[in-house]
């Protein structure tokens, strides 16, 4: 499903920001992609739906190259992936209803099928009763979970988390975490970056550890050591 | 581009405009007094080139005699005139029937003889018709060459001074036109660029999710597209209402000026300038676009 091949970030021409990785995950995957702050988690995550491009190195999406795509493909690869952010990233100009429909809109779906996939989504992550409130006015789980059901309303095949559990309470951040692990249930390609310990160690899925830009570690039911 | 998604453009763009009300007031006045310069001048022109037409198409021309030209070679020079080729008629006006017109316009109690030292100063003229508008021209030439003629008139001699001033006119109007064309570029330009800035998180987050570059790019296109049409609109409208009352004015007061009266021809102005006001636009936005908008 996706596969990096000496794939190398470089910014600037000086940050060495991801060295030589070669990584291949399969459709249906749950993938944790752990290490310190800086070790190159988001660049990884940022690569594969081109909001980066590779220094050096192809990155493959269901067996095809996404180095050399036109604009227009790269638009229909994004609509292939779904990006929940640590922050968030949604407006606080409209409610969640509408920023869950905005992706649709955006996306240029019939009014129809927004109409009927929203409260869907917004069911299935649990925020049913907030879909008239404005983001200010959720919690931190909650806007999470508004991040995500903008991140599936439409299926996508993969969904990338970037810290989705960073700022949240440990009885949240397992509240999203019950979530992800649904959406990967359902065939839903996972990867999640993260540096929260007692998450990874009791999901026991597959892990990719990045130290310093290198993968030092890839394991299948993986937990977190704390090498010193 | 999606029919269903038309909507979600226009009111994108004028939710925009809305938001920078001040700046787009801005935009759209220096478009309308551009659009406006530019409307006069071209009635300008379009009135001119109708004159012009007109005078090309007349086939009188003047010749004027010196005046110590005595009576019988004036005569003798009336017959060598009508024995050139291509004429129609020649009429000759005497200088006592230029008097007489004197005397009709100014009045008779006047003593103009008096005062110009009792001889009449005008010459005699002949006003010589050619068959053709083509004709005259070289009828003109030919009667410059007489000794005895000292001034030649005729349409087609005061349609090249009228060109020539046109010419000038032409010139410091079009740098005008295109200063003012450039200052309307530029603010379009910036004010597509605040509503750039204003939703930058929106646009960053319609591009995560795989807005299309279209879908992204056409509410600002629209913007720049009707805040350039907006100010031609505006430009039109006061030419339309100025136009037609001043040829109202003009055929009952000075009824010898020939205006372009055929409301088809001023539409055809008015349809141009309607569609470069929103060129102008589209042309600003697309400049703001390249420039901040990375899609
Ligand atoms: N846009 C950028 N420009 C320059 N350097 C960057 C940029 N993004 C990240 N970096 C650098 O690349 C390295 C990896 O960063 P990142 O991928 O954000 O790591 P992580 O998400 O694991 O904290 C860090 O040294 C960071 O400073
Ligand atoms: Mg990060």
């Amino acid at each position: 499903m996706i596969q990096f091949v000496n794939v190398s970030k470089i910014y600037n021409n000086k940050v060495v920001a991801l060295r030589d990785i070669n990584i291949k995950i399969e459709k249906g995957e749950f993938v944790f992609l752990i290490g310190s702050s800086g070790a190159g988690k988001s660049t990884f995550v940022r690569l594969i739906f081109k909001e980066e491009e590779p220094s050096r190195g192809q990155i493959l999406i269901a067996n095809r190259s996404i180095n050399r795509l036109k604009k227009k493909d790269v638009s229909i690869l994004r609509r292939n992936i779904g990006v929940v952010f640590q922050d968030y990233s949604l407006l606080n100009d409209r409610s969640v209803y509408d920023n869950v429909a905005f992706a649709l809109e955006v996306m240029e779906y019939p009014g129809k099928i927004i109409r009927q996939r929203v409260p869907e989504v917004l069911e299935m992550v649990g925020l049913a009763g907030k879909a008239d409130c404005l983001p200010t006015q959720l919690s931190g789980g909650e806007q999470q979970r508004a991040a995500i059901a903008r991140a599936i309303v439409n299926g996508p095949q993969i969904l990338l988390a970037d810290e989705p559990t960073g700022n949240l309470d440990p009885d949240t951040a397992w509240g999203i975490m019950e979530i992800l692990n649904d959406i990967n249930r359902r065939g839903t390609t996972v990867i999640m970056a993260t540096h929260a310990v007692d998450i990874v160690n009791k999901m026991r899925k597959r892990l990719i550890a990045l130290e310093r830009g290198e993968v030092v570690r890839d394991e299948e039911r993986g937990v977190y050591k704390d090498e010193v | 581009m999606k029919f269903r998604t038309i909507g979600y453009y226009f009111k994108q763009a004028f939710k925009s405009m809305r938001r920078n009300f001040w700046m787009s007031v801005a935009a759209v006045s220096t478009v309308a007094i551009a659009a406006f310069l530019v409307g006069i001048f071209a009635l300008l022109v379009t009135n001119v080139n109708f004159m012009a037409t007109k005078l090309e198409s007349d086939i009188e021309v003047v010749a004027f005699v010196e005046v110590d030209v005595p009576r019988s070679e004036v005569l003798q020079l009336e017959e060598q005139i009508r024995s050139l080729p291509g004429i129609a008629s020649v009429t000759l006006v005497p200088k006592e029937q230029g008097l007489e017109q004197m005397y009709a316009r100014y009045g008779r109690d006047r003593d103009l003889l008096g005062a110009l030292g009792g001889d009449n100063p005008l010459p005699d003229y002949f006003v010589v018709k050619a068959r053709e508008p083509d004709r005259v021209g070289r009828i003109a030439g030919q009667l410059a060459q007489i000794p005895q003629i000292y001034k030649v008139d005729y349409g087609q001699q005061e349609v090249e001074r009228l060109f020539q001033v046109l010419g000038w006119v032409r010139w410091a109007g079009s740098a005008l036109i295109l200063l003012l064309v450039g200052a309307a570029v530029f603010l379009i330009a910036t004010t597509v660029r605040l509503t750039v800035f204003a939703r930058r998180r929106e646009l960053q987050i319609m591009k995560l999710v795989g807005a299309s570059d279209w879908f992204i790019r056409w509410p600002f296109f629209l913007e720049g597209f009707f805040l350039g049409a907006f100010g031609a609109a505006l430009a039109c409208l006061a030419l339309y209402f100025g136009y037609f009352s001043l040829l109202d004015q003009v055929t009952t007061n000075i009824s010898f000026l020939a205006l372009v009266t055929d409301r088809a021809a001023v539409y055809e102005i008015l349809w141009k300038l309607l569609a470069g006001g929103a060129a102008v636009g589209a042309l600003g936005s697309i400049i703001s676009m390249r420039r901040f908008l990375k899609v």
